[in-house]
């Protein structure tokens, strides 16, 4: 089935084995892409900045690899990174070297051209990945809809009247339209896997410190994380593999070892434990989303996984610990846009005014509205009432989730309470808004590894449901996903768009 | 719960200069907002420490010794104003003031 899919919709895995087996170039996927950027691009608002140039040179240095037998799972993959993650685009001497600039989905930081490489960058660059372009995101990676950019909102593939999700909307959107066969997203409380569940595809969050937090522009440092947004979760496997990994340039990458990911997939989930916390089903979810999450479930428990219900009773307390703590961690991070150093400036003779002007011009409501929340939350009389406490409770969080997951090996839950909803629909509310997270954003409090995995249509949009394993344990959560998505036949959900 | 001039103060500690109509719009969503995120009050947490961050790692250390780090050249190149090797700013003491 998968091979009648186009060119541009293959997996990494079909497209990587038809470039080893000489039967495609890197020039062809890169072209693949380039096409379908080219027809959907501007109407999904996809990319910030596409490379066309360095992409096509980077696919023949692949394509002379692979000629050479290299055979390196990324090698010649085209691929976008979230605009969130730094690209080098400056020389030593601080001349433009023609790299792509980074903006953060902000009018601060619009041109800005910085002088050294992501993290990510670097690695998916040795691993011979072919860097097309930057994708849209959420201001500073502050949204759920994608409709926060200053450069304006992404459109989902599926329906272009609906959001795509958010934060990493654009990586989103790109990925499932064919516009890149995996992109980098980041997720700090549900950024990757949400928008992978609005837009039919996989999106995985690894543990807090697994992946390299250098060069990604800061939101909130305790919980933001990278990972992939792929089609499959074979894919996820090998993007994280290239990804991970300790990084002394990140005080917070932790140095453990990295397993081989592609060996625990092993199709098998008979004899695991798997938890359903039941605080993750409440009211206001849609009962589409509730009756396919209930199905996969099924699935699992059809395969010989046995199925547990647990309790997270602090679940319903995610939330306000969120928008506590993110809030706060923002406010601090976003203080370094001061208009002297790079990036926006007002050019007022008045130091205040100056600080005042570029801020209040530079950036937008959802980050102004976030940078006061924050900076409230931790001003004098207001500290131990909201940050403390949110960080006591932020304990609780996590010991409920250490000690549920010490009973079983996974848990699966819902991604998003709803499928893609309109554009427009929510933006004058922003605590409806924040409801898109309710059920991501435990997982960041508690640092833990979570995949979204699509598991069918509701109202003819698609549904993730969420496996969320233990610290550094994402082998497990990676196993469960594939032996689930190899069972459930939607492993070749693309939307109506996506065809040639 | 927050009124006009808690937001004006907060935005003055922030550096964030708003309009009068932002913060007309921010005054009742940010009345909600902590009205939510106040549920935390009820919350038994007297036998409980904060959690900062969760990973098991404190105070990491690299060798001090010297290495090489970003060209000036390239480190000074998005500044907004320069006077040769220095950031320009406007100023910041001056007499009187």
């Amino acid at each position: 089935m998968a091979a009648q899919l186009p060119l541009a919709d293959r997996t990494i895995a079909e497209a990587g084995e038809l470039l080893r087996r000489r039967e495609v170039s890197s020039r062809d996927l890169t072209e693949a892409c380039l096409g379908r950027i080219a027809r959907d691009g501007e109407r999904l608002n996809t990319f910030l900045a596409i490379g066309e140039g360095a992409a096509l040179a980077a696919a023949d240095e692949a394509d002379a690899r692979l000629k050479d037998g290299d055979a390196r799972p990324l090698l010649g993959i085209p691929y976008a990174l979230k605009d969130i993650f730094v690209t080098r685009a400056l020389d030593d001497d601080g001349q433009p070297n023609g790299g792509l600039p980074t903006t953060a989905g902000s009018k601060i930081l619009e041109g800005y051209r910085c002088a050294y490489a992501s993290d990510a960058e670097d690695r998916l660059s040795r691993a011979g990945a072919v860097l097309l372009g930057k994708t849209n995101l959420d201001e500073f990676a502050m949204g759920s809809s994608n409709e926060n950019s200053a450069f304006g909102p992404v459109h989902n593939p599926w329906d272009d009247t609906l959001v795509p999700g958010g934060s990493s909307g654009g990586s989103a959107a790109a990925v499932a339209s064919g516009q890149a066969y995996f992109a980098t997203g980041t997720d700090t409380g549900g950024s990757i896997r949400q928008p992978a569940s609005l837009s039919g595809i996989v999106g995985f969050k690894p543990t807090y410190g697994r992946v390299s937090r250098y060069g990604m522009v800061a939101f909130a440092s305790s919980l933001d994380q990278c990972g992939p947004l792929v089609r499959s979760v074979a894919d996820a496997a090998a993007v994280l593999q290239a990804l991970a990994g300790h990084d002394p340039r990140d005080s917070t990458s932790v140095d453990v070892p990295v397993p081989d990911y592609a060996a625990a997939l092993t199709g098998e989930v008979r004899g695991l434990r798997l938890g359903v916390p039941r605080e993750y089903f409440v009211a206001g979810m849609e009962p589409g989303v509730e009756a396919a999450v209930r199905s996969a479930i099924g699935v699992l428990e059809g395969m010989g996984a046995e199925i547990v219900e647990v309790s997270l009773p602090s679940t319903d307390h995610g939330l306000a610990t969120y928008y506590i703590i993110t809030p706060a961690e923002a406010s601090a991070n976003l203080a370094r846009y001061d208009g002297v150093r790079y990036g926006l400036s007002a050019g007022d003779d008045d130091l205040m005014e100056n600080y005042l002007r570029t801020r209040g011009s530079g950036f937008g409501p959802e980050v102004k509205r976030r940078i006061i929340l924050g900076t409230y939350a931790l001003s004098a009389g207001y500290y131990d009432a909201y940050y403390v406490k949110a960080q006591q409770v932020r304990t609780l969080i996590k010991a409920e989730f250490d000690s549920v997951l010490s009973t079983v090996d996974a848990l699966l839950a819902p991604t998003s309470p709803s499928v893609a909803f309109k554009i427009g629909a929510k933006t004058d509310d922003p605590l409806l808004m924040y409801l898109n997270d309710a059920c991501t954003l435990p997982v960041n409090i508690a640092g833990l590894p979570g995949i979204s995995v699509p598991c069918g249509l509701s109202e003819g949009l698609p549904v993730g449901f969420q496996v969320i394993g233990r610290a550094f344990d994402e082998s497990m959560v990676l196993r469960v996903a594939d032996a689930y998505q190899r069972a459930a036949g939607f492993a070749d959900l693309r939307p109506p768009t996506a065809h040639d | 719960m927050i009124s006009r001039s808690d937001v004006e103060h907060v935005a003055a500690l922030a550096r964030l200069g708003l309009t009068d109509e932002e913060i007309d719009r921010l005054v009742p969503q940010l009345s909600r907002i902590l009205e939510a995120v106040g549920k935390l009050a009820d919350v038994d947490t007297s036998s409980v420490g904060p959690t900062a961050q969760v990973i098991a790692l404190e105070n990491v250390m690299r060798d001090d010794v010297a290495r090489p780090s970003m060209e000036r050249e390239a480190a000074l190149a998005e500044a907004p104003l320069r006077e040769g090797s220095l950031l320009r700013v406007p100023v910041v003491l001056e007499e009187g003031r």
